[in-house]
């Protein structure tokens, strides 16, 4: 183990791209890079086309991150669902569905729906505008903590599909004619869509800019 | 210098160079903590065991009642796919296609795959167009979402009490379990051993 240690102290903080590699984004194996020029180079083991940083991360990242704050509105002005309950319609925003909880006594779930649906999103697009800024003002402030809050954009996204999937389930249970009806409305759609391209927006991030830009004595 | 053991941190880009990762222990990123490399016990064989199991148990969520409702005598009866055929239907083509993408596709590509790649590798058979394998896994593992539909499961079921009972359906149960055994089976595959396994051959 000793021995292993000592082997990896022989690189000290050196960056596969400063040593030309690239490693595959498919299969993980790296593959040494002469003159540092990838373009059009292939992984030796799998195949895939070989990048030393995800291509266009900035531009792909803030494009969708903006589409996602557009979609954002309508989701959540616009009604998720619409009851319709001995002919008379209710129409349910995501917030009012917290509301409703919060009413019920019942905050517990009020919070699992307040977290997935509202925080959530709203603290990845925070995160990754806050990511992409400081990228691109070279800051070199905390790049650990920076590359834990990138992972944690990418690992908690899933969770904002819990009102999509509760709409799911109740439009499909609640079918009693004229007793009781429930229904998608425009603001799901809006919603499903913030979920979609937040989730390109966190893969299309790299977060090995965080270091290329903090640290530039070492490329 | 072999460049077999050097390995770039994905989130970093530092280079290791890192020795054999014994069974069951991780590997992490010296800079960032990043995962390098894990190598889970007994890994292909108990992910071939774990995937034959979800494809079992998937059937059989897909296949029987998932959830009653009760309301004043009548009943709706509806199965694990009613809700994507009825916001199709209703012309919410979006939303049915997200939630049939992330709880029926994604989940499926997840199980076949792993049985496309270590079913011939299992007989010593080399896995056909295995890049292409892997790459696909590697996104239906993004919109895979099992654990989520749980969560929204578990309020829609206390939102509808209120109004009515509501029964749960082998199925259910069935895709509980499922939820259980397919993480297992994922966390346990490793594709870096699959690709130890071809390159050893002579």
């Amino acid at each position: 183990m000793s021995e292993s240690e000592r082997a990896s102290g022989a690189h000290e903080y050196r960056t596969a791209i400063a040593a030309s590699y690239a490693s595959c984004h498919d299969c993980g194996k790296l593959a040494r890079m002469p003159g540092g020029h990838v373009r059009g180079v292939r992984c030796p083991r799998c195949g895939a086309a070989l990048h030393l940083r995800k291509p266009n991360s900035l531009q792909r990242t803030w494009a969708l991150v903006i589409a996602a704050a557009i979609c954002y509105v309508p989701a959540n002005l616009l009604p998720v669902m619409t009851v319709t309950s001995l002919g008379k319609p209710t129409a349910d925003t995501i917030m009012s569905g917290v509301v409703y909880f919060l009413e019920h006594g019942d905050w517990p779930l009020a919070l699992v729906i307040f977290t997935a649906s509202i925080f959530v999103p709203m603290m990845k697009l925070a995160i990754l505008v806050f990511l992409l800024i400081s990228v691109q003002r070279r800051s070199s402030w905390r790049p650990v903590e920076r590359t834990r809050m990138y992972r944690l954009t990418e690992a908690i996204g899933r969770w904002s599909m819990v009102d999509i999937y509760v709409i799911t389930i109740m439009v499909a249970l609640v079918r009693l004619g004229n007793l009781a009806t429930i229904e998608a409305s425009a603001g799901a759609v809006f919603f499903g869509a913030v979920v979609v391209i937040t989730i390109f927006a966190a893969e299309s991030f790299d977060p090995r800019i965080i270091w290329d830009r903090s640290e530039p004595e070492t490329r | 210098m072999p460049s077999a053991n050097l390995v770039a941190c994905e989130c970093c880009d530092l280079l290791h160079r890192l020795p054999r990762v014994p069974e069951g222990h991780t590997a992490k990123c010296r800079r960032c903590g990043d995962l390098l490399r894990r190598r889970p016990r007994n890994g292909l064989e108990r992910t071939l065991a774990l995937a034959l199991a979800s494809s079992v148990l998937f059937i059989v969520a897909n296949s029987f009642p998932f959830l009653a409702f009760d309301m004043k005598g009548l009943s709706t009866q509806t199965t694990l796919l009613t809700g994507v055929v009825d916001l199709w239907q209703a012309g919410k083509q979006e939303i049915a296609a997200l939630v049939f993408l992330t709880i029926e596709l994604a989940p499926a590509l997840q199980i076949g795959l792993i049985l496309w790649v270590l079913g011939p590798l299992r007989f010593g058979q080399r896995p056909w167009q295995l890049p292409h394998a892997f790459r696909m896994l590697r996104h239906a593992q993004t919109w895979s979402m099992l654990e989520v539909f749980l969560v929204g499961i578990l309020v829609a079921i206390v939102k509808l009490l209120a109004m009515a009972s509501v029964v749960p359906g082998l199925a259910l149960w069935s895709f509980v379990l499922l939820i259980g055994v397919l993480t297992a089976a994922v966390s346990s595959f490793d594709p870096e051993e699959v690709w130890e396994r071809l390159e050893g051959e002579p």
